[in-house]
């Protein structure tokens, strides 16, 4: 009677060591609940939707890649934790997270003591891939989103600008540092810098005093819950001018809650899902399919676009092996993602083209491309 | 002059909000003597049952933004977070009547974490667009009347003020001129000789939870016709801005808590327009910290001796 | 009785350091898990002093952690790479540090405590809330301290060592501390101020002293946690982790040092337990979901503890009861 199940057990455990052969684990931390859910979640789907198709095609060096996601709360101090338990305990062969720069900047410095490499989808803070050689994003850094932008107003021939900054998010300052950077050395004028923390609600106080300034137009480089709030109460309060902001603009409820307010307005961002590209079409389409219809954002590409990647430079490395990997991720030259085509530079960032969108008619309208 | 009588203005839309939500903290300290951390979590609610309940109602009176169908949501919000207010101080707060002060005051804060996190669960973490009820406008001011035609006054803060100024009229009505209210002010006197001169004192304190909710849930939906963008954890931020206020104008103390509110409101807006939004929140602390330290017993309350 | 306990403080000490040498060995996340719960150890054990042995509330301790973090690290960043091969060497610098940024939260713990301790029970909770608040305020606006980017670029000093050698001083000052002469004006403090207060107890000074030590521990735990997970940021010192200490003083039962020391230790590891449930296959959908939403089950043993066991799990308090007719 002893013997059977002795057997059993050794083959059940043999067949689990079999199984854990034919996979391959890639990590993910990423806000799910609390404060920041909103952003996780999205680059949560954007991943999942990718591992799902990779597998669904056969895998990736004959196995298939199995994604391991850890919730972070929105809390810091649970990245660190996190990350250790993805690399130590599940042996995961790459680590894929956060949006927010300051979860990314907690995680980075562990990838890179374990040599296991690190890829951001929307950490926007120049800071994050200084930390080390394993650690990449694939999204465009501050600088370059204010600058486009900068570019873009002046294109349009507006003269004074006035800047809203949300001081809360160092992407926002970031964005605004560069914009104002870019818009002074070519002669614009900066005619009133207001601020705003996330998760404000009222804007009036704000917008009362860049009224009173008279700009040509007026650059918020925050996130959408805030924006369309901004926008609403702009057109109340008889601001005509237009608003312009980066990427973080982009998000189902924009158009929602500011209604036709933001008209006539401008934003640079990664992606659009009116994008008449057959790629991201496809993506567009998978992803409402999977998701109850709901319309992908920015960081559901990202979070699509790194998983992708990730995939792509483990079939080029041949192994998991973490060197190998990071050297073929450093590689990544002109990848054709729904976020633009990828080229990761020498600091590990990626160079890729902006879009610039209009507001109108309820939708978003391609304007141009910015290339880099 | 015209910003800053402009900034007055938007402060006193905002410190309307926090009036309401203020009134709620202030009557349940009034009779239970503790801070309802979960007040401001009802307040989210009352914004979700527009959220929900709103368009079912604008249809009850036609198609599109009516102001009967607004006024239908405001009724209905204000019963559904007078219920559940009762149903948490049944659940929770009941239980521990005579036991200290601090186990409740921990229960609440239970049951505001369970209330966001469970909001976050169900509504989803995401910000939602409120339905528009009203149609917001600025309001047009003729050149004639001179200096402060160049205000911008909408609809929605009009409504807002106009709003918030009846139900406090409603509120004072309620508490000095019918029987329950005198209950009330009896049991915030001395609860044991109130219950010894036959007023039942769990009725008494349902209905104040009822009130103090009530008016939460018209703030949810006066505060989302003026910002329609909601989430679940709109309510932390309003809830502790109103208990400042509440303090500010001394708890416990009806007016004090309106006034509170509104000054709250205004010290923001200025705060935000002529400092930094940084330092808002910072500068709220340190009023309150202030009072706390200066006049204990806020603004408009009377010192209360402890008795051994 | 203190012969005992200095004796016992030593043993414990040389343990720790032994230990320490097998520390290296174990996985890096059971690791973090084991440094978690000696850091939760100092803040709840501090914390206890002031809401279970004073009978205070404070809800924003913490602040004054975040003071400890940032004043340890700017210090270490400052002084500690710069000595290189100089007099101190760099584990001096960090112990150094460490009680630098202890005294500073001390310091924070004092200008803070001095006003608002004459305030009660609701008020001072709300009063140390908003003093959370602001120190997060004023951490995301300065410069010099990275703002809203966050602090980084400390070295990992912190070891299984010096966090348990440090939760061990703590647990042994804080014992010794209630068992001596100022317990007892701790002890009426809580039990009724105003009858203390008749007996000729100065209160002020020993609700002062509760606190000013209480955040003393806090900014040591703050240094470790920062050296720790070499990256700090504003955020991570809210109004939520404040709370977190404070239900772990109220399951060990407000004013019993052992029972806070358990709960600490539950509690740090209770996220991670359900985080490895909600993984299980072989469980039922629900209540893999349920584990999912960690923060949900968290604030329902909250209630259900306070309406079922006041005391705590392991506590003792006697609550007394408010009305006067029984």
């Amino acid at each position: 009677m002893k013997r059977p199940l002795l057997l059993s057990t050794a083959l059940a455990l043999l067949a689990t060591a079999a199984l854990a052969q034919d996979e391959i684990k890639i990590g993910e931390f990423a806000s799910l609940t609390g404060g920041s859910a909103s952003f996780g979640q999205s680059s949560h789907k954007g991943t999942a939707l990718a591992i799902e198709e990779i597998n669904a095609a056969g895998g990736v060096l004959g196995k298939k890649l199995k994604l391991i996601a850890e919730d972070d709360q929105s809390q810091a101090g649970q990245p660190a934790t996190i990350v250790r338990k993805l690399i130590s305990q599940d042996k995961v062969v790459a680590v894929l997270g956060e949006v927010a720069s300051s979860k990314s900047l907690e995680a980075a410095p562990i990838c890179q003591q374990n040599k296991i490499p690190m890829i951001s989808p929307a950490s926007t803070n120049p800071k994050v891939t200084e930390v080390g050689d394993y650690v990449f994003r694939i999204c465009f850094i501050d600088p370059f989103q204010g600058t486009v932008m900068a570019k873009f107003a002046q294109s349009k021939g507006w003269k004074k600008v006035a800047v809203l900054t949300d001081v809360k998010q160092d992407y926002s300052v970031g964005l605004a540092e560069f914009f104002v950077k870019g818009f002074t050395a070519t002669g614009g004028e900066i005619v009133k810098d207001q601020k705003y923390s996330t998760g404000d609600k009222d804007f009036k106080a704000q917008l009362t005093s860049i009224k009173a300034a008279k700009p040509d137009a007026i650059f918020v480089p925050g996130y959408y819950g805030e924006v369309s709030l901004i926008g609403k109460q702009a057109k109340l309060l008889g601001i005509k001018v237009p608003l312009l902001g980066g990427d973080g603009w982009v998000g189902d409820s924009l158009l929602k809650v500011a209604g036709n307010s933001l008209d006539g307005s401008f934003f640079s961002c990664h992606f659009s899902a009116d994008d008449k590209a057959e790629a991201v079409q496809n993506f567009v389409k998978k992803y409402k399919a999977k998701y109850n219809g709901e319309t992908p954002d920015d960081m559901a590409a990202l979070g699509y676009d790194s998983a992708v990647i990730l995939a792509e430079a483990i079939k080029k490395a041949g192994t998991t092996d973490g060197e190998k990997l990071r050297d073929a991720l450093a590689a990544t030259k002109a990848h054709p993602g729904i976020t633009g085509s990828i080229t990761l530079d020498e600091k590990r960032n990626a160079t890729k083209p902006a879009v610039i969108l209009g507001i109108g008619g309820g939708g978003f309208q391609f304007v141009q491309t910015v290339a880099p | 002059m015209i910003e800053f009588i402009q900034q007055l203005l938007n402060g006193l839309g905002q410190g309307s909000i926090y009036a309401l939500i203020a009134l709620g903290y202030t009557m349940v300290f009034g009779v239970l003597r503790f801070i309802n951390f979960a007040h401001g979590d009802v307040f989210m609610l009352g914004a979700f049952a527009g959220f929900y309940l709103g368009p079912k109602t604008l249809r009850l009176f036609g198609e599109g933004p009516s102001y009967s169908g607004a006024f239908a949501a405001l009724v209905v919000a204000m019963v559904l977070c007078a219920v559940i207010g009762i149903v948490i101080e049944k659940l929770c707060y009941r239980p521990l009547r005579d036991r200290p002060k601090l186990t409740v005051l921990i229960t609440a804060i239970g049951v505001s974490l369970f209330l966001e996190n469970a909001g976050q669960l169900v509504f989803g973490a995401n910000p939602q667009s409120f339905p528009e009820l009203i149609v917001d406008r600025a309001l047009e001011i003729p050149e004639s009347w001179g200096a402060i035609s160049g205000l911008t006054i909408t609809v929605s803060q009009v409504l807002v003020f106009g709003v918030t100024l009846l139900l406090l009229f409603v509120l004072r009505y309620v508490v000095l001129k019918t029987k329950m209210g005198m209950a009330m002010r009896a049991l915030s006197f001395n609860p044991v000789a109130a219950s010894l001169m036959g007023i039942n004192n769990d009725v008494v304190i349902s209905f104040t939870f009822g009130l103090g909710s009530a008016l939460a849930g018209a703030a949810g939906i006066l505060t989302s016709i003026q910002q329609p963008s909601i989430d679940p954890l709109m309510g932390v931020n309003a809830g502790l801005k109103a208990f400042v206020a509440a303090v500010l104008g001394g708890i416990g103390n009806l007016p004090g808590a309106a006034l509170g509110g509104l000054l709250i409101g205004v010290i923001e807006a200025l705060v935000v327009g002529y400092v930094s939004p940084t330092y808002r929140d910072a500068i709220v602390f340190g009023v309150l910290i202030l009072i706390l330290i200066v006049k204990p017993t806020g603004l408009l309350g009377v010192s209360e001796r402890e008795k051994v | 009785m203190f012969e005992r306990s200095k004796i016992l403080l030593v043993a414990t000490l040389l343990t720790f350091a032994g230990l320490s040498h097998f520390a290296g060995g174990i996985s890096p996340y059971y690791f973090d898990i084991l440094i978690g719960i000696g850091i939760n150890i100092i803040l709840a054990v501090g914390l206890n002093l002031v809401n279970g042995y004073t009978g205070q509330f404070s809800l924003g301790h913490a602040g004054f952690m975040a003071v400890g973090a940032y004043a340890s690290s700017w210090l270490t960043l400052k002084y500690g790479y710069s000595m290189g091969s100089g007099t101190l060497n760099t584990t001096t610098v960090f112990v150094l540090a460490l009680l630098g940024g202890g005294l500073g939260a001390a310091l924070a713990g004092l200008i803070v405590g001095v006003p608002s301790l004459r305030l009660k029970g609701d008020y001072l909770a709300i009063v140390t809330l908003g003093v959370n608040e602001i120190s997060k305020g004023v951490l995301q606006k300065a410069e010099p301290l990275g703002a809203q980017r966050g602090l980084g670029g400390m070295e990992q000093h912190t070891n299984f060592f010096w966090t348990f050698a440090f939760a061990a001083i703590t647990i042994y000052v804080v014992l010794n501390l209630v068992g001596s002469t100022y317990g007892r004006g701790f002890l009426a403090v809580r039990d009724d101020e105003i009858a203390a207060e008749a007996m000729g107890i100065n209160t002020t000074k020993y609700k002062v002293l509760a606190f000013v030590l209480a955040a003393f521990f806090a900014g040591i735990a703050g240094g470790l946690y920062a050296h720790f997970k070499q990256f700090i940021h504003p955020e991570g010192f809210n109004f939520l982790r404040s709370v977190d200490i404070v239900v772990m003083v109220i399951l060990g039962g407000m004013g019993n040092t052992a029972g806070v020391v358990v709960a600490a230790t539950l509690l740090t590891i209770l996220p991670e337990f359900l985080r490895a449930v909600s993984r299980y296959e072989w469980l039922p959908e629900w209540l893999r979901h349920v584990a999912e939403n960690r923060m949900i089950l968290y604030s329902l043993l909250l209630i259900v503890l306070m309406l079922t066991r006041p005391q705590g799990l392991f506590g003792n308090f006697t609550g007394k009861r408010n009305s006067k007719l029984q």
